[in-house]
């Protein structure tokens, strides 16, 4: 590692003052900013192309055929695969429990996250200790954090109902993953586990950042925890709730190997999500055609989601703090 | 922006299905197969998929035993992984371009590669040896009469059952019909007993129940013509998932059999192996799998076949299983059906049964298994009147996961037998 450019001068800011703006046509000048801009993002456009453009046309290409994933696609289907998909229970299933997951995330996980990174937030004994062992489950890897869960919740056998069962609440447990309506909340159970220590060190972040004097001026005008809360904290977390968000979202539409370890979808598709359901088409079945459907589906979905989050509710906190060309003018 | 970019990122990793089936086309090429080393001996590529001690050991050696035979004569020995395999073959066989001497299941993948002209008949020039081996090791490669492989190994499906809880339940005899064995399931019940460790999760040790109830409605023939037609909503099929639905109505399984998997400690196996249900539906591979996914349960495990269901045209000697063989390429030197003869002789089958656990296909083979569990499996093989593949090996994948969908389904109570058959149905009239 050198870092003999460390600390020199953007060549750019140091040309631009010298350089009077009268000289040079405008016209001439923007193609030049074009060119050099282009110049530098070839190399990323390339591979951005090659590995994220052109698997998308593919797939897009490849759904309008019936095709099982070898030779060329010859059968074409044209739009039946995606009017399949809006018969077919699963799906129209896996939309439903995205849904829910979305739901359960924002209502419990976040508001979970928030209170954990206030209370730690405070002086309290032990604080890293705390922060440090919330965080933990998030480091775990997704496999591992299944297989574990899944013996924690082996019906009657399992730590969650011997647990149980040692304080005298047999039967309260009953078949966690292995019911047909336990399996999705037992699944959030996991999720939340695992991911509110990641929401919890945003926010606290987000807290840090927030000036104690606030807080002193409110409480010398009287102003009562709740208030404080209310008024100073939470409008100024505001950016990071909205980022949380927003990652809550995309990662419930695109939750698979936690579901495919624990469930693979089961009991009867009852914790199937779209990512399980295209796993399932594309690479049990075979059916390449419809599974790229799907794909499709879900890239729309998450698309048009990720795109208006953006322009509607994330638009503010992003403003200034993107690099345009010369923003200046 | 960063989170988006990378949750995209992330996303479309997910989206590039159409990709990896590119890599895996490409990366495929072609092989040397056919032709003559650097000294002038004759080469012989040899796809097997035994990637695992003992087994991978043993292959070798018998393919060293033979050569030492036959120095005019190079075995060259290729091992690819089960799931790797299947791709690949997949790829090479729409190439035409096919290994001289590779692993099949038979059933439906091989019929495939027949009638693209690819694979050697060997009806022909196995006859003076092929009486030698067990009857129903060689049907899963029969096409109209005609062999396209050789088997080295066999194995079928069967109740394996706790003697002990039978005996406790006061079953002296483990049922041969139907309705006797619903009988046996409630009288476990009664007796406060298990009666059957089911992995739900997993669909397909399910499926066998359908399968088998379906086999011994519409006999071997009837499970051909079902097959042949792409048709499996006859009467057989219907009747099969209501003898079902009689069963799952007893509710015989262990508690949260829905998520259960199989071979996992809370799982089927393991269920069985600590004595905690009384049976299991399961291949030869069972008692192995009981031991290590459990404690094993020694001497009180039995094995009876699958019961007579009243009305069927099946009989008890029927047998739902599957195995591995050998197919030769069309245009494959002449010496690799010699060698095949070689490997299924009575004195190597000898080795592969002592060493790599599997089921002698040779009839004097047989004494050289000792383990009871293996020995009655083989004995029911031994006695077969018929022998019907594994559906998700004798069907297109697509059909075989249906199967295993919809009769999961059924298990879950979520769908009727007419709409099981009809779903199967549909799947296979789309392929």
């Amino acid at each position: 590692m050198t870092s003999t450019h460390l600390g020199a001068p953007h060549p750019a800011a140091a040309e631009e003052p010298l350089r009077p703006a009268a000289n040079v046509r405008p016209r001439a000048r923007r193609f030049r900013d074009w060119a050099t801009a282009f110049t530098f993002t070839v190399p990323a456009l390339i591979l951005f192309g090659l590995l994220v453009l052109a698997p998308i046309l593919f797939a897009l290409y490849v759904s309008f055929f019936n095709w099982g994933g070898f030779g060329s696609p010859s059968d074409f289907a044209g739009t039946d695969n995606f009017t399949r998909l809006f018969d077919d229970p699963v799906f129209l299933g896996d939309l439903w429990r995205g849904l829910v997951l979305v739901v359960l995330s924002i209502a419990l996980q976040l508001p979970f996250a928030l209170a954990m990174a206030v209370l730690l937030n405070q002086r309290l004994r032990g604080r890293a200790v705390y922060r440090m062992l919330f965080f933990a489950p998030y480091v775990l890897s997704e496999v591992i954090t299944g297989v574990l869960f899944v013996m924690i919740f082996a019906p009657d056998e399992g730590l969650a109902d011997k647990s149980l069962g040692s304080i005298g609440l047999d039967g309260v447990g009953g078949l966690w993953f292995a019911g047909q309506d336990t399996v999705l909340p037992t699944l959030f159970l996991v999720m939340m586990w695992k991911y509110f220590g990641f929401h919890m060190m945003l926010y606290l972040a987000g807290l840090q950042g927030i000036p104690s004097e606030l807080h002193d001026a409110a409480r010398i005008d009287g102003a009562g925890t709740w208030q404080r809360f209310r008024y100073i904290t939470l409008p100024l977390l505001g950016p990071t709730i909205r980022m949380t968000v927003f990652l809550s979202v995309i990662g419930s539409i695109q939750l698979f190997d936690l579901v495919w370890i624990v469930t693979q979808g089961g009991p009867d598709h009852h914790s199937e999500t779209m990512a399980v359901t295209l796993f399932q088409f594309g690479f049990k079945r075979y059916q390449v055609g419809y599974a790229s459907a799907i794909s499709i589906a879900m890239f729309l979905i998450s698309l048009v989601f990720a795109l208006g989050y953006q322009r509607l509710v994330l638009r503010r906190d992003t403003e200034g703090a993107l690099t345009t060309m010369r923003a200046n003018r | 922006m960063p989170p988006f970019a990378q949750s995209r990122r992330h996303f479309l990793g997910t989206l590039s299905v159409a990709g990896l089936g590119v890599t895996a086309i490409t990366s495929c090429g072609g092989s040397d197969s056919g032709g003559k080393d650097s000294s002038g001996r004759t080469v012989i590529e040899w796809w097997h998929i035994m990637t695992g001690d003992p087994a991978k050991k043993v292959w070798a050696e018998r393919a060293k035993a033979y050569e030492a035979e036959h120095p005019d004569l190079r075995i060259k020995i290729v091992t690819v992984e089960n799931e790797a395999f299947k791709s690949k073959m997949t790829a090479l066989t729409s190439s035409g371009k096919l290994p001289d001497m590779y692993h099949t299941w038979g059933g439906g993948v091989l019929k495939q590669q027949v009638d693209a002209g690819l694979v050697e008949d060997l009806t022909g020039t196995v006859k003076p040896w092929i009486g030698e081996l067990v009857p129903a090791a060689p049907k899963a490669y029969e096409f109209d009469g005609k062999l396209y492989a050789v088997p080295y190994d066999i194995g079928g499906v069967g109740f394996w059952y706790n003697k002990a809880l039978f005996k406790k339940a006061k079953i002296d005899e483990p049922p041969t019909t139907w309705s006797g064995y619903l009988d046996a399931v409630q009288q476990l019940q009664d007796a406060g007993i298990t009666p059957i460790a089911l992995a739900g999760k997993e669909k397909w040790p399910g499926m066998y129940y359908w399968a088998y109830l379906a086999l011994r409605l519409a006999g071997v023939d009837g499970m051909q013509k079902a097959a042949d037609d792409e048709d499996f909503s006859g009467d057989a099929f219907v009747k099969a998932g209501e003898h079902l639905m009689e069963l799952v109505d007893l509710k015989p399984f262990q508690k949260g059999f829905l998520g259960a998997a199989y071979a996992t400690p809370t799982g089927e196996a393991a269920a069985m192996g600590n004595g905690k249900a009384a049976m299991e539906l399961m291949g030869q591979w069972a008692p192995l799998t009981q031991r290590d996914a459990g404690k094993g349960i020694g001497k009180d495990l039995g094995f009876f076949s699958f019961p007579t269901v009243e009305g069927g045209t099946g009989k008890i000697t029927d047998v739902f299983g599957g195995g591995g063989g050998y197919a030769v390429r069309k245009g494959a030197p002449k010496e690799a059906v010699d060698f095949l003869k070689f490997f299924v002789s009575a004195a190597t089958d000898r080795t592969l049964v002592k060493e790599a656990n599997v089921l002698p296909v040779n009839k004097q083979a047989l004494d050289a298994l000792t383990d009871p569990g293996l020995k009655a499996v083989s004995d029911m093989l031994n006695a077969s009147t018929g022998f019907q593949l594994y559906l998700d090996q004798a069907l297109p994948p697509a059909v075989g996961q249906e199967i295993n969908d919809s009769v999961a389904a059924l298990i879950a109570g979520s769908t009727s037998p007419e709409q099981v058959t009809r779903s199967i149905t549909q799947v296979a009239k789309s392929q």
